[in-house]
């Protein structure tokens, strides 16, 4: 194993060796920096020229400039790496550091959301094969495979920001659009509980009606200019979390299971009032750290309470609900800061942003406010990013699981006589998420260097934006050091890849038989 | 109980297999494969779509072909070209004062009159060209980088795969090594460098260049293939018939593979057109005077609030070709999955159900 993955790091030098020598050639041979300098009427043209020559080493073949820089490059196994200055005389090292931390926030959130999303749509569709669901969630993905990112992101602005900002100062729904949302709310989920045309009907009617008293109120209380959630609702969804994670995964004939996730949603509202003032201090890091050791902390002891046998599977259950009510605490924390956020001069109403990663000018606020605001902002890119991407995740986990559907280990779990719920949560599920690993790991760059559009839709600041400099400005430092992190990246993330399928799947064994 | 049901199932399962099985006897594989595409609903009807936009975008405009100054003149059915310069309408003749509004009327009886064209049916730009005229250019236009890039990449992909699964041993070592450099780099990369210095020379020069990068992934798949077949027996066989190794690639093995060859080739396609209108929203791609999809989206999305029209025709025009060639996609890969089961139409189940409860009967 050892020697294996030494053997990929050191392929993973020459690939790199090769595609940067390819790139550099490419761009040297095709780009020229002295071109502005030449049709320019400045009196010491000739000098400019001549100064830019030498700083460049333009006199030199592309070939042999390109053993320059790797000569710098190569420095990072001698500990003083040198990855040249950009045409602003900044070390291209410091751009990229810069700019890494940007278009990670930017990526991760889209790529958690795309794949949770798209692993809960694509299971469904898969188990409901050749139902209305099914076949609207096809052509869904499809839509989504078709659309150009930068056409959904101006329709996204347009749509979700600047209405949706104007339709915040009052928040109220008319009556036409709750019946809309309701109906488009009924039809999903009664495309999913397929069944006798009676039972569609009574699901649709019942989430219509449910779905508009909910709006309704929502409007009434003009809930989204002041959200809040509050102990009581808090207590409330914690109860329906812990129903729902019993359920997935151990299933709700597990007493013990379900005792200890019921008084987790009891301990998680008393911990509730103790935490506020806490997260309100100025050492809000403190209070969040706090929190979750609290949570996980009786999320264990419970379990050991309840689980005299077998202990594994309830701890576990546990855990992930006492994770979920602390996200639900901290959510809670955020919207007590949307109002100084909302009236603040600087935001002034218009909260849902387009452009940028942060209000900058947004000075002297408390921590929850600052948190917020990155929040407001990765919206929309998110959104975009992860709209694109899901389909994708919808697609390959339908079909994986269909695939593992079709294996005789599936038929012998059935046949032994294990639950429904068994069956495809612990057989079915796990097996389809071996591949699904991989390509989620594999996708990674992909997505990096998609948020190069991204990133100039939404003007931030990340590493496309660097791209888009470099190659514009014929700066070829700064572009082979982008290169080069994203391909270390792609290269990285491939052998990462290897590794997981060969972790999760003990049939493969990565290295051995060549 | 149950266990009579499931073995009622079991025979219906048999009579069911029995129904297919007796629709395949007698025919090609490629008959097969036929039948299967076209039984697929959405895929014929992207093919229909497909075919009936190309026929219509083609044939808009004039062709000027020839030289210069004294070309031959093709007429299209459009009034204007993507050059002409009509005057632009605004004020009175338009709604709300906005500038070279759309005159297209799909709405018929709603407002009193029926369906119309109109002198601009899609709106005018800035100064007054049709935006029809340039919409159809762009189509032009992205739809010939996206058929150069899949027919480049469709030949450098399988003759890089099918001679590195092939011959193995160091030409495989060499050709895939190749792949890596530059599959590690993301296409949008390698695409935005080829098109920022290339991007003047042409639609075409840029689709070519970016031909160039697109073949690694399919030549990936192609070696794959290769690299099972050319195990099989029958190309066993035709090697001690005293077969050459051309002929074995070309009239043994890539039959075989064609199927995977065709379905990854539809989907690098559709790849491809949203990879040009990226570049080209991005500034890398067909750059002006030339027009295409993506430019004019990128041109105009400042004036999404004011005038819509210049955002939205170009956008569903990209979705539409991409969408069709997304489940022509989807289609064949059904077609040539053997895998694949029709389903039954409820009338056959019925059958099928019919035969097993007489022959449990019996």
């Amino acid at each position: 194993m050892f020697s294996y993955i030494l053997r990929r790091l050191g392929a993973l030098v020459v690939i790199l060796f090769g595609s940067s020598f390819l790139l550099y050639n490419l761009s040297a041979i095709s780009t020229d920096p002295l071109g502005d300098l030449r049709t320019s009427t400045a009196e010491n043209k000739e000098y400019l020229i001549l100064a830019l020559t030498r700083e460049l080493r333009l006199d030199l073949p592309p070939p042999l400039r390109y053993f320059i820089w790797l000569r710098g490059v190569l420095g990072i196994f001698t500990g003083n790496a040198n990855f040249g200055l950009t045409r602003e005389q900044e070390p291209v090292i410091e751009a990229i550091a810069g700019a890494i931390p940007t278009t990670i926030r930017l990526v991760a959130v889209a790529t958690i959301v795309a794949i949770v999303l798209g692993i809960a749509l694509g299971i469904t569709s898969a188990l409901r094969q050749y139902s209305r669901f099914d076949y609207g969630m096809t052509f869904f993905a499809f839509l989504l495979f078709s659309l150009p990112i930068f056409w959904v992101a101006v329709l996204l602005k347009q749509y979700l920001a600047i209405d949706f900002n104007d339709f915040l100062v009052t928040a109220k729904i008319s009556p036409p659009w709750i019946i809309f949302f309701s109906a488009l709310v009924g039809l999903f989920w009664a495309t999913i509980i397929s069944g006798t045309r009676r039972r569609v009907l009574m699901v649709f009617s019942g989430v219509f009606v449910a779905n508009s008293i909910f709006l309704s109120f929502i409007s009434a209380t003009e809930w989204l200019s002041y959200p809040r959630l509050g102990p009581i609702t808090i207590f409330i969804f914690s109860i329906g979390i812990a129903y729902a994670v019993t359920y997935l995964s151990v299933g709700l004939s597990d007493r013990a299971a379900l005792k200890s996730n019921l008084l987790l949603a009891l301990i998680g509202v008393i911990i509730y009032f103790p935490i506020q003032s806490l997260l309100d201090s100025n050492r809000p890091r403190v209070g969040i750290l706090t929190l979750l050791a609290a949570l996980l902390i009786s999320a264990v002891s419970v379990s050991f309470i309840f689980a005299r046998i077998d202990r594994g599977p309830v701890i576990r259950t546990s855990v992930i609900t006492s994770v979920l009510i602390g996200a639900l605490i901290l959510v809670d924390q955020m919207m007590q800061a949307w109002r100084p956020y909302v009236e603040s001069d600087d935001v002034n109403y218009r909260p849902v942003a387009t452009i940028g990663q942060s209000t900058i000018w947004l000075t002297e606020v408390s921590f929850w406010v600052r948190v917020l605001d990155f929040a407001m902002h990765l919206v929309l890119p998110t959104l975009a990013l992860t709209l694109i991407s899901f389909a994708g995740y919808v697609r390959f986990s339908r079909g994986t699981l269909l695939d593992v559907l079709n294996q005789d280990y599936i038929r012998t779990a059935r046949a032994k006589g294990l639950t429904e719920r068994t069956v495809i949560m612990r057989h079915a599920f796990r097996n389809t998420m071996i591949p699904l690993t991989t390509i989620m790991v594999g996708d990674v760059a992909g997505i990096v260097g998609g948020a190069i559009i991204t990133e100039r839709v939404f003007a931030w600041q990340g590493m496309g934006t660097l791209f888009n400099k470099a190659i514009n400005s014929f700066d070829l430092n700064l572009l082979m050091g982008v290169i080069l992190f994203l391909s270390t990246l792609a290269i990285l993330a491939n052998l990462i890849a290897d590794l997981l399928y060969s972790a999760l799947d003990p049939r493969i064994r990565v290295g051995a038989g060549k | 109980m149950a266990r009579k049901r499931r073995e009622v199932e079991i025979v219906n399962d048999a009579n069911e297999n029995a129904i297919l099985n007796k629709e395949t006897e007698g025919l090609s594989q490629g008959q097969i494969v036929l039948r299967r595409f076209i039984r697929h609903r959405a895929a014929m009807i992207s093919v229909v779509v497909l075919f009936t936009l190309i026929a219509v975008v083609y044939t808009s405009l004039d062709w000027r072909l020839g030289d210069e100054k004294d070309p031959i003149v093709i007429p299209g059915w459009w009034k204007y070209g993507f050059e002409d310069m009509p005057e632009l309408r605004y004020g009175a003749d338009c709604v709300g004062d906005s500038i070279g509004c759309p005159t297209i009327d799909a709405v018929p009886f709603f407002d009193g009159d029926g369906i119309a064209l109109g002198p601009h049916p899609f709106g005018q730009d800035d100064i007054g060209r049709d935006y029809l005229a340039l919409v159809m250019r762009g189509a032009q236009r992205s739809l010939l980088v996206m058929f150069i890039i899949g027919a480049i990449a469709a030949t450098l992909g399988t003759v890089i795969g099918s001679l590195a699964g092939y011959f193995r041993g160091w030409i495989d070592a060499i050709l895939m090594r190749l792949v890596d450099f530059i599959i590690t780099v993301p296409v949008i990369i390698i695409g935005s460098v080829i098109g920022f210095h290339f991007g003047n020379k042409g639609a075409a020069f840029l689709a070519l260049l970016l031909g160039l990068f697109s073949w690694t992934g399919l030549s990936r798949l192609v070696r794959g293939e290769f690299l099972t077949l050319r195990e099989r027996e029958f190309v066993d066989a035709s090697r001690v018939a005293g077969a050459s190794n051309r002929r074995i690639i070309f009239k043994h093995i890539l039959p075989n593979a064609v199927g995977v060859i065709i379905v990854s080739v539809t989907l690098l396609m559709s790849g491809a057109i949203l990879l040009e209108t990226a570049l080209s929203y991005l500034g890398f791609g067909v750059t002006s005077p030339d027009v295409s999809l993506g430019l004019l989206i990128s041109n105009y999305q400042d004036a999404f609030t004011t005038r819509p029209w210049l955002f939205w025709y170009p956008g569903i025009f990209i979705i539409i070709i991409a969408l069709c060639i997304n489940f022509i996609g989807d289609g064949l890969r059904d077609a040539f999955d053997p895998r694949q089961r029709r389903r039954l139409s409820r009338k056959e189940k019925a059958n099928a159900r019919a035969m097993a409860n007489r022959s449990d009967l019996a």
